[in-house]
């Protein structure tokens, strides 16, 4: 009396479901996109044009001649009525256009796309640091619940979540830098090399391999290293801890009995089976640790006099060039953006119990 | 129970008797229940025994302090090491007593905790609930808003929020307070919408509540523990911004000894003078990580599934 | 011939706060290559047994006996390693639920394969071909597009025949089946049973029957341990079942309703704290 169940049993939906099934996360994502988006232009516009009594002064500073003054008032739209202004300036940002930095006289934009590469080159080590070594510890202190290990991994957590990382980055220069001589002086090239290396990319690390200058590869491995490295322990912190959570959820399933009975080794279960089931959450919180490095770097880059947005923003603040923090603030909010809608996605494809839905 | 049960009831037994005889024994006896399974974490009572020790620093800053936390000897005590006479833990460039100094600047640490909390959480508590317990569109806009900010990166959103509203305490206050809300938001959604079609909500509904009385009085005050477990924890991450915001120059102006400033006056003298900037680090990092081990431990105690993770 | 599985007087505590708590407390069997059907309600150690031969138990635990052997392995002396080998290859377990015993991430043929691979020196693309052949061996029709799916994807009753391919796969001697059928519907349970059935008997496989359904597992075994409190309280051929003598054996078998019975009262389960002494 068995019965060889049929293929229509186990076919899910069909084709046509599975079609706008997909169509329906599109327009979700959409939605999400254009509303966060919207907001984010409504917050700066705010920032920018309704809490500064003077929206010029603001951009201009206090001490531009009257005809000047004036001639931004038209340019920027200011006596129009407020909500005209709003669509102008989405008109404006949606192209790029975010006026012109005072302090450098270019327009915001080319300034960005000129630090933009070196803060995303920093972020990215960092996180690579981060992962790589945060997913391990976090592993081995699940493993090894209420050992040593564990204990370590809690407190080298514990502290990364609560130390103020500008304080972090002078005491690690004063003690690599000034002291041991192991790193260089802040920034990201040595002065030497300004003028005989071009970049192609502005990702200093693999322009230098892929030219084949070693030295000028030591010396920007000798400049990116310790800001990376800090970057990394903030998101170390962060990435071992979550593993540590994910990997203990995943350790007491079922199906981890099951592969012990088939027989395979522990490594090849931990590492394999569980580690493949908690990288499904993982993606996320790698990914926001990456969106906070890119954000935190604001603070890194002050230090090592790093020529990234962050540094860039921090030096118009102290200029009051309004314009150009903004412009800044609008561009990390979209790399925002995009990260959590890529994680979303990078989750789907990872978890095939989503992938169809 | 291993304590000999002594006649008629000691105090121990009354708070955890089964059978409360008023509502106080059965709240007090909840309270000692948490308490218990709180103090059992030594690092959560660590964290709580350096706030008190904050707290009180902040309250007696004045009588504590051997001198005054804005004006220094300029002639005579410029950059003095650590263990200096008189001078503890040194003096910066302008000849102030950096202790001093520290005691004052847990005032303005406290200041900004307080005030993050008083604005931030009523604000996500109110918006949560009410999305939560209203449903529908209401929500749907709600949580979309929540969403959006919660998308915005703080610390950039804060540093242009700040520029625009000119430098200060307060301004810093307001910037960190507009940017911290949302996750409150979502964590009173989440719990009103579980206690929502609770059968005490129904009766009292019943009985002809508004809804304002029901999510007012019935339905925020279950959102509360996982409220205050979540703030204690963003408390750590409030603290490093307005640090980072003082060590900009957003901040507290001087000469208020804000612990962000403070080192970022000491920078300068990083390569010599090492102490200057050290030390308010220390002390931030102390209070931050108090945060952390409080609202771990509190998360233990109020929450007790989740108490493996 | 010597038994395939020896179990003299078996002991699994668990350290806890409150002491060492007993789950097993001195089991006793034998098993031939004969289908044996272990009986209990929750807590009385049966699912603790079946883990302890296979070597499941959680590190925590302490594991006596005075024989524990696989033909002619002696389990507890056994190194990790040499348990392992055996894990899978000689000696199977099936688990309960396949909704969690299945790696929700890897598709079904791959787990299948990985039990194969790990004990066999074989390519991938035969591997393969014996995955698939052990899918159909399970009454699984599509076996190809099966191979190919994610537990997900499929039903309970088909995650279960999937479960026993890849536990049978490396052809084991002994199958450990805990529970295998009482996560799925009733209509289902039966289609699953036959096909272990039938495996069992092709493959002359010894089979420890874990389950709380005593009428379950007097119709599929051939005998029937019934264990109360981490021990054995009876022993009987499935045959014999109606001669129980054991009042709680007897209270098993009065719960059972039965077609123009009279239910009244409606009899209650006898627990007696000197059966679990």
């Amino acid at each position: 009396m068995t019965l060889p169940e049929t293929s229509q049993m186990v076919a899910g939906r069909s084709r046509g479901a599975r079609a706008r099934g997909r169509a329906a996360i599109v327009a979700r994502f959409l939605v999400v996109i254009v509303t966060t988006y919207l907001g984010l232009l409504a917050v700066t516009f705010f920032i920018g044009r309704v809490i500064p009594i003077d929206p010029v002064l603001a951009v201009l500073g206090d001490r531009a001649p009257a005809h000047v003054v004036e001639r931004v008032r038209e340019e920027m739209g200011l006596n129009l009525p407020l909500y005209q202004q709003f669509f102008r300036y989405l008109g404006d940002a949606l192209q790029g256009n975010f006026g012109t930095s005072v302090l450098t006289t270019n327009p915001v934009m080319t300034d960005i796309r000129r630090v933009l590469p070196a803060t995303f080159e920093l972020a990215t080590l960092g996180t690579l640091i981060g992962s790589l070594i945060g997913v391990p510890l976090g592993v081995l202190a699940a493993v090894k619940r209420g050992s040593l290990v564990d204990q370590a991994v809690r407190i080298v957590g514990l502290i990364g979540y609560s130390v103020p990382i500008f304080w972090l980055a002078l005491l690690s220069l004063l003690l690599f830098y000034a002291q041991l001589r192991w790193v260089a002086f802040p920034g990201r090239i040595d002065v030497v090399y300004e003028y005989t290396f071009t970049p192609t990319t502005g990702l200093f690390l693999l322009d230098s391999l892929w030219q084949g200058q070693w030295d000028v590869f030591r010396d920007v491995f000798r400049h990116i290293i310790l800001p990376a490295s800090l970057l990394g322990y903030v998101s170390l912190a962060y990435i071992s801890r979550m593993t540590r959570n994910f990997m203990l959820n995943e350790l007491s399933q079922e199906y981890v009995v099951a592969a012990r009975a088939k027989g395979l080794s522990e490594t090849r279960i931990i590492w394999f089976h569980a580690l493949r089931n908690a990288a499904v959450p993982l993606v996320t919180v790698i990914a926001l640790s990456y969106a906070s490095l890119l954000e935190g770097s604001v603070l890194t880059e002050t230090v090592f006099a790093w020529p990234g947005i962050g540094l860039y923003i921090t030096n118009s603040l102290q200029n009051a060039d309004m314009n150009a923090v903004l412009g800044g603030t609008i561009v990390i909010g979209s790399i925002f953006i995009a990260i959590n809608i890529l994680s979303d996605i990078l989750y789907r494809t990872l978890d095939p119990r989503t992938r169809a839905r | 129970m291993t304590a000999v049960p002594s006649a008629p009831l000691s105090r121990r037994d009354w708070l955890l008797s089964d059978r409360p005889q008023s509502r106080m024994q059965a709240r007090l006896g909840r309270a000692y229940m948490t308490w218990r399974r709180f103090s059992a974490n030594r690092l959560a009572l660590l964290g709580l025994g350096i706030l008190v020790v904050l707290i009180l620093m902040a309250i007696f800053a004045g009588v504590l302090s051997p001198h005054s936390p804005v004006t220094g000897d300029l002639a005579g005590a410029r950059l003095l090491p650590p263990g200096s006479p008189g001078y503890l833990l040194g003096t910066d460039e302008q000849g102030r007593d950096i202790l001093s100094r520290l005691l004052h600047g847990s005032r303005l640490t406290l200041f900004v905790i307080i005030l993050v909390a008083v604005i931030a959480a009523p604000i996500g508590l109110i918006v949560g609930a009410v999305a939560g317990y209203a449903g529908g569109w209401i929500d749907a806009v709600l949580m979309r808003i929540t969403d959006i900010f919660l998308a915005f990166p703080k610390l950039v959103l804060a540093l242009a929020l700040v520029a625009a509203l000119g430098p200060g305490i307060e301004n810093a206050v307001l910037a960190i307070a507009v940017t911290s809300w949302p996750p409150y938001a979502r964590i009173a959604r989440a719990e009103t919408m579980t206690v929502r079609n609770a059968d005490y909500i129904a009766a009292v509904r019943l009985m002809g509540a508004s809804p304002l009385r029901i999510v007012l009085l019935h339905v925020m005050p279950m959102c509360l523990s996982s409220l205050i477990v979540r703030i204690t924890l963003d408390m750590a991450g409030v603290i490093l911004t307005a640090a980072g915001l003082g060590f900009l120059g957003l901040g507290a102006q001087p000469p208020l000894p804000e612990w962000g400033a403070m080192i970022a006056s000491g920078r300068r003298f990083i390569l010599d003078q090492w102490w200057v900037a050290t030390m308010p680090g220390i002390a931030i990092l102390l209070v931050s990580l108090a945060f952390n081990l409080l609202g771990d431990g509190l998360r233990d105690a109020l929450d007790p599934r989740e108490a493996g993770q | 011939m010597s038994p395939l599985l020896t179990v003299d007087d078996l002991r699994v505590s668990f350290p806890t706060r409150a002491g060492l708590v007993e789950a097993v407390r001195g089991v006793s069997f034998s098993l031939g290559r004969e289908r044996l059907g272990i009986v209990g309600e929750s807590g009385s150690g049966k699912s603790q047994t079946g883990r302890a031969i296979m070597g499941l138990t959680p590190p925590q635990a302490r594991i006596t006996a005075k024989t524990l052997s696989f033909d002619g392995i002696d389990l507890l002396e056994a190194s990790p390693r040499e348990r392992r080998e055996l894990r899978g290859n000689r000696v199977a377990m099936i688990l309960q639920d396949p909704k969690y015993s299945l790696n929700p991430v890897m598709t079904i043929g791959r787990q299948i394969v990985e039990t194969l691979r790990t004990h066999r020196k074989i390519s991938a693309s035969e591997a393969k071909a014996r995955a698939i052949a052990m899918l159909e061996a399970v009454q699984i029709r599509d076996a190809a597009r099966v191979f190919d799916l994610h537990p997900h994807e499929v039903s309970g009753g088909m995650g279960q025949r999937a479960m026993i391919a890849m536990m049978l796969i490396a052809e084991p001697e002994l199958l450990i089946a805990d529970e295998p059928t009482s996560a799925l519907d009733v209509t289902v349970q039966l289609e699953v049973l036959a096909i272990l059935d039938r495996l069992v008997a092709e493959r002359g496989m010894g089979l420890i029957f874990i389950s709380h359904d005593l009428r379950l597992v007097s119709s599929f075994c051939d005998r029937v341990i019934v264990m109360y409190a981490g021990r054995i309280v009876e022993e009987i051929a499935a045959a014999d079942l109606r001669n129980a003598r054991h009042p709680y054996t007897q209270g098993l078998l009065s719960c059972m309703p039965e077609i123009g019975g009279d239910r009244h009262p409606l009899p209650v389960l006898d627990r007696k704290p000197e059966w679990a002494r």
